[in-house]
């Protein structure tokens, strides 16, 4: 419906990186990250006409790519407990946060490439943050199975996704508050985790692969990546009628 | 080995702010320039394009134009008896990086600080004793700055933005709709302050039948089409809510790119080297005099750049660990309150309030980065602190920054984080909450500092530098004082249904984010023996190397310091074009 904005970017981002190769002074693309070439620029503003920064599109589709079937099985009726349905909008997995979470980990997020995890690694306090050597991949990787230990444990050998609704809240409540004592893992660093990127995977542009419909932007009432409210400012306790955009644009934008 | 390459007038390390404002005025004064940047070139066309700009997971929450702390962190602790150990992921503040670098992703809001801040020691021991001064531990310093020296270059820099606002003292004249506490100002704000959506509106109406006067935030987020001093054309902001931790798309934020960047990349005489790491300032044998920087570039080459002037204009994290690196200054220690650099460090001290409105629209994403009205009578000494137990203050402000929903959703007291009664109180209450903010000083205590880490490396191989910080009762009284009176202007609002309040509480957390107003560590200071730098920002011990940047703060104040440390760097580069490069030397006998 809309890739075709998105595809024309990405074009544009090939096109001045190849562009890039004999031009003096060309501006790279990067993620932020370290580990472009070192460039001298003098006597003149750098502009590559058409080159653009933009943003990582995740891989399409609603099959799995990190979670396994035991994962999987934990991931969507927790999320679910974390979101559930109703009226008013979607559940977590109604607006595809299991992919979100599934296609970030599987990606540099995943990796760790923005947490230094170097060592040594003492446990600290609470106001030191993070400090496990773990990558989120790893994190949940290792976790899952323990919560699933625990939970066959307390519960008779049921797994998570058996257990009714209240009891799933229970486990859940145990790992917000670090009661569920996981067997070489840590339930609460890893359900701080989760509900943060249950939140991301709700609430951020539909181009990361969850807030499917932008949903959850409608439950709110958020406009999206709106640009220009210069004729709203002084128009006070009026609702902004226009539906949620997202950055590849909303239904009946583009050509399909 | 390093290569030597050929000399130059100046080196700037790091090219944010206080690099570009530097670069422009040597390179107009005829100087040779080359800048080090160690990120990537950025500009708004390629980086910060509208298309895509609106994107709250990449930029605040995966950190694209922030530091990356798997390249570079530092080690924190609260006090002295605990271990430092590393920030393993960005929270508390959000360090930049690449050409603009916090220039790029900040705010806009352009503050001056009260004369009296500037007198933080001599001002509250007159008025309240030497108690009130040295309580907690305090080791509160003057400013070698009088205001009458600074104003015109507080002004410069809001020219050079075009910040929009609107005067509170002209020339000593109180003027209607102004802060009415400010320093005499000698001319008005360029631009006209920007509209306020329905929270700032209906704060400042509270706050005036409380008494108050509520006045336009002054903001580098220009209200209308403008062009600057260096030729620089800004365009009217559009409201659009991803301003702060984002580039504007819009060239409507006053930021290097927008501001300088055109103008001084266009010089012969300036050059800029992106993707170059500085490892190091080196010095002649005696350590009296710098010879220039040596750097390591992303293809792991080694570079010695030899420099009639060296300028510290990285962050100030960086800056006071370099100097660190170097052996410059006499490092500050704790246990004996003797030596200098990384003394003083200091913070910002945020509480809020949410307001909370059963039928009220509010409208949350119309927001720019500094868009708020604002009462002052809580900030510095604008209020009689006798039999509060503190020192300092904030502005209290209904800012109204945007309404990204993974960072910005308000729920009432009691609401749990996740389930049904979360989504529920979700739904309800993003439209009809706003949030007033209680933007605190910070004093400076004998255990607060920095320093080199003695376990933890970067990928270079040098020691991190080790951040001790804790808030003390200070800090905590004042913010319990401060927020106690924003609620009362909360709940005087509108159709206000309930207000929560959030107090600055126990120790310091690196994990919420607070603000990156990270300050002191090579304070400036009229004597060798208890500051780093000179009134000129030039280092007491190395005289031809000067340290930009709010690391020069003695404490903090009650304001955000991008306004301060640029007029501090307007007023070096004043006195280096008139005085040094005639005769290099000390600009003030110790």
């Amino acid at each position: 419906m809309s890739d075709n904005g998105i595809n024309r970017r990405r074009l544009l981002v090939a096109g001045a990186l190849t562009g890039a190769a004999g031009a003096a002074g060309a501006v790279t693309l990067h993620d932020g990250e370290r580990g472009a070439d070192p460039r001298t620029y003098s006597g003149t503003m750098p502009w590559r006409g058409g080159a653009a920064d933009a943003p990582p599109i995740a891989e399409g589709g609603t099959g799995y790519t990190f979670f396994n079937a035991l994962e999987q099985a934990f991931l969507e009726p927790a999320l679910d407990r974390l979101i559930p349905p109703d009226p008013a909008g979607p559940s977590a997995t109604q607006a595809n946060v299991h992919i979100f979470i599934d296609r970030q980990l599987a990606g540099p997020y995943g990796r760790g490439d923005h947490y230094f995890l170097g060592g040594p690694w003492p446990k600290g306090v609470a106001e030191q943050g993070y400090q496990s050597r773990l990558s989120p991949a790893q994190v949940y990787r290792l976790t899952i199975p323990a919560i699933e230990g625990h939970v066959r444990g307390a519960y008779n050998g049921k797994l998570f996704k058996d257990l009714a609704v209240e009891d799933q809240d229970k486990v859940l409540k145990s790992l917000e508050s670090g009661d569920a004592k996981l067997d070489s893992a840590d339930g609460k660093m890893f359900f701080t985790m989760f509900l943060q990127n249950a939140m991301e995977g709700y609430f951020s542009d539909p181009i990361y692969g969850g807030n499917k419909d932008m949903g959850a932007w409608k439950m709110i009432g958020f406009p999206g990546a709106h640009y220009d409210y210069r004729e709203w400012v002084g128009r006070h306790n009026e609702r902004v009628p226009y539906p949620p955009v997202s950055i590849k644009g909303r239904p009946g934008w583009s050509e399909t | 080995m390093a290569t030597r390459l050929p000399s130059v007038d100046a080196v700037l390390v790091g090219f944010g702010w206080t690099g570009a404002i530097m670069g422009q005025q040597f390179c107009d004064a005829g100087l040779n320039v080359v800048a080090l940047e160690r990120g990537v070139w950025r500009d708004t066309p390629t980086e910060f394009a509208p298309t895509f700009a609106q994107d709250e997971l990449r930029y605040m929450w995966r950190h694209h134009l922030f530091q990356n702390v798997a390249d570079d962190t530092l080690t924190i602790r609260n006090n002295t008896d605990q271990q430092a150990l590393p920030m393993r992921r960005l929270g508390s503040f959000l360090l930049g990086t690449g050409v603009g670098s916090g220039g790029a992703h900040w705010n806009g809001q352009i503050w001056r600080f009260l004369p009296s801040d500037l007198k933080a020691y001599s001002h509250n021991l007159e008025r309240y004793g030497k108690a009130a001064v040295t309580a907690n531990d305090m080791t509160v310093q003057d400013y070698p700055v009088s205001w009458e020296e600074l104003e015109p270059h507080y002004d410069t820099f809001e020219k050079l933005c075009g910040t929009s606002g609107k005067a509170g003292n002209l020339n000593g004249k109180i003027q209607d709709g102004g802060n009415p506490f400010e320093g005499p100002r000698s001319a008005e704000y360029p631009n006209p302050p920007l509209a306020w959506p329905a929270s700032p509106a209906m704060f400042a109406e509270a706050a005036k039948k409380l008494g108050y006067k509520p006045f336009p935030h002054p903001t580098g987020n220009v209200s209308k089409a403008y062009v600057n001093p260096l030729g620089m054309q800004l365009g009217e902001c559009t409201y659009c809510g991803f301003c702060e931790k984002f580039g504007c798309g819009n060239y409507s934020k006053a930021s290097p790119q927008t501001t300088i960047l055109p103008y001084l990349m266009a010089k012969k005489n300036f050059t800029l080297r992106t993707e170059c790491e500085v490892l190091k300032v080196e010095t002649t044998s005696d350590g009296k005099h710098a010879t220039g920087v040596t750097y390591v570039n992303s293809a792991g080459e080694e570079f010695f750049q030899p420099a009639d002037m060296v300028i510290l204009s990285a962050y100030i994290l960086h800056n006071v660990r370099l100097m660190l690196l170097s052996n410059i200054g006499k490092p500050y220690d704790p246990k004996t309150g003797e030596g200098v650099v990384g003394k003083n460090y200091a913070y910002q001290t945020m509480g809020s309030v949410n307001v909370f409105y059963k039928d009220k629209i509010m409208n949350p994403f119309i927001g720019a980065g500094a868009l708020a009205s604002v009462i002052d009578e809580f900030n510095g000494d604008n209020f009689d602190h006798s039999g509060l137990g503190f020192i300092g203050g904030g502005y209290i402000a209904s800012m109204t920054t945007g309404g990204r929903p993974i960072e910005m959703i308000y729920t009432p007291d009691g609401t749990p984080k996740w389930g049904m009664e979360w989504k529920k109180a979700a739904a309800q209450n993003y439209l009809r909450s706003s949030l007033i903010s209680c933007h605190g000083s910070v004093m400076a205590h004998r255990g607060n500092y920095l320093d080199l880490d003695p376990t933890y490396r970067d990928s270079l191989g040098r020691p991190m530098l080790r951040m001790t910080f804790d808030f003390t009762d200070n800090e905590r009284k004042m913010s319990a004082y401060m927020v106690d009176k924003a609620a009362e202007v909360g709940l005087a609002m509108d159709g206000a249904s309930g207000i929560k309040k959030n107090y600055r509480k126990g120790s310091w957390n690196v994990v919420p984010y607070q603000t990156t107003h990270n300050t002191g560590g090579a304070i400036t200071g009229d004597n060798p023996k208890t500051s780093v730098v000179n009134k000129y920002l030039q280092s007491w011990d190395v005289s031809n190397l000067f340290v930009m940047g709010a690391g020069a703060f003695p404490q903090n104040a009650g304001y955000n310091p991008t306004g301060t440390l640029a007029a501090l760097a307007y007023m070096a580069a004043d006195k280096i074009k008139s005085d040094y490069l005639k005769n290099p030397g000390p600009l003030v006998q110790a």
